[in-house]
Parts: structure tokens; sequence; C-alpha cells
């Protein structure tokens, strides 16, 4: 049946927006975060999407939803920033900042929230012709 | 005069079929609307439905030619599915996706709405065929 298969759909594209909301709310979290070596520095982390293909249902190439492959940091270096009273600090009297752009992450908070909100629509357009379904006859 | 039951919900059943099918292919097309590289598919309603009311059908599959008598015959999807199509963007993205989430929202709420229709004229349906059985008691 076509329209539960919505659900687990929706249902993916779902948990794959709240992990980026959730990567969103770590970046911004750690946006002021400071390290004493540039390795070690924090580094903004982005999910990947990935399309699931499903061939098993028997229907001909149909994807069923998406998943996050995987979280990737981002390799933009680290600000060095000159604080020697910082406990943190190298011998040089340098820190380095984590390199998250809060703009960035602004921006993907927003469309993580949309995206999120147009699959909880798209469920419950789905929920709600099933349940017409069901009382098909009455 | 007899009533052929089947031939009565033919019609509506391979519009929710098909309507099913597309509302699964935009579910899909929402779902990854961030995913990069993807592709936003859609099916064609009006050439689907003209080739699911044909008679035996085979919603847009190309029958494999059986030209001796040896061959198999392939079958081909059931009846109410139909190859989905590419979309041709309006607006492409940097990231080679080409979902509009306004289009998609547009088409679900067209496709539901069609469903919904569909349901309502069966319910119809299965009320006048009760209403014959009973004789509108």
């Amino acid at each position: 049946m076509g329209l539960f298969r919505i659900f687990d759909i929706a249902g993916s594209a779902m948990s794959a927006q709240s992990v980026r909301l959730n990567t969103t709310a770590s970046n911004l979290a750690n946006a002021n975060t400071v390290a004493s070596s540039a390795e070690t520095a924090y580094r903004s982390r982005q999910p990947v999407f990935q399309t699931v293909m499903d061939n098993s249902a028997g229907m001909d190439p149909a994807s069923a939803g998406v998943r996050v492959a995987g979280v990737v940091e981002t390799t933009a270096p680290p600000a060095k920033v000159h604080d020697p009273g910082n406990p943190l600090a190298d011998e040089e009297g340098y820190v380095y900042m984590s390199n998250v752009n809060p703009v960035d992450e602004l921006v993907n908070m927003i469309s993580a929230s949309r995206s999120y909100q147009n699959s909880v629509e798209v469920l419950s357009t789905s929920k709600e012709l099933l349940l017409r379904t069901l009382s098909l006859g009455q | 005069m007899a009533i052929d039951i089947n031939q009565q919900f033919d019609l509506h059943s391979r519009v929710l079929g098909l309507a099913n099918q597309r509302l699964e292919l935009l579910a899909d097309n929402v779902a990854n609307a961030d995913t990069p590289n993807y592709k936003a598919r859609d099916i064609d309603f009006r050439a689907a439905m003209a080739n699911a009311s044909q008679p035996g059908g085979l919603g847009g599959d190309l029958p494999m030619a059986a030209t001796r008598p040896g061959h198999i015959q392939a079958g081909g999807a059931g009846p109410n599915t139909t190859n989905p199509l590419y979309r041709v963007p309006d607006q492409p993205s940097l990231d080679g996706n080409t979902v509009d989430s306004q289009k998609e929202n547009a088409a679900i709420a067209e496709t539901s709405v069609r469903y919904q229709a569909t349901l309502t004229f069966l319910s119809s349906r299965i009320r006048g065929l009760r209403d014959a059985i009973t004789g509108g008691r």
C-alpha cells in the first residue's frame, strides 16, 4: 500500500532534517569555543544527505526517502586569535577559534525547519487520505 | 440487467492506484529537497490515466515482442504503475537538485483532491449499489 510507504519516506526526511538541525545546534553552541591548537579546534559539522534507492518493493527504481550518509567536518582553517590571558593559549599566546560561520548555520537552520515542515505536511495529507480510504463505503 | 461489480469499480481503483503512485513520488521529492544531485520525478497523470484506462493497458510499459512460440511473455509492471519522468527544472540549483518545493506542494494538493474526489465517487457508487441490493430500505 503506497500510502504507508509515504509514511516511511516522510519519516526518513524528518529524521534526516532533525540530524541537520542537531548539527546546526551543535555548531552554534560551539561557535565561540577556543582550543590550544589548530588541530583540536572545533570544526563545523555538516550532514551529507543521500537518496535511498529501493528496488526491492517490486516497483521500478523507486526510491524510499533520504538518509544521512555521514557527517563531515568542514575544512575551513580556524581563526587564530592573540589572547595571552586565556588559559588555553599556546606558548605564543594564541588561541584557535572554531571555524563555525553563524550566518551559514542560521540559514541552514531555517532551511532545515522549512523542509521538516514540508515533510510533516506530506505526512498529514497522506494520513488524511488513508483514513478516508479506510472509511470508504460506510 | 447484470451488474459487473468489477467494472463498476475498475476505473476508480485505477485512479486511486495512480494517485497513490504519484503521491509516493512527490513525497520522495519533498524528502530529497536538500539532497545534492537528486532529480525530481513525477508522472504525467493525464497520459498515465489514458494508458491505464485502455483495456488491459500495461500503464506505459512497452510490451515485449514474442515472435516465436517458445518466447516467454514477460509481464510488465502492474496495471497501476507507470514510468516516472524527470522534471525539467525552472530554476536549476548549483548542487544539481531539481526539486521545487512549491511545485511539489501544489502537485500534492492536486493529487490529494483527485484522490478524495475519487473516494467520493466510489462512496456514492457503493451507496447506489447498496440501495439497489436493499431496494432503498
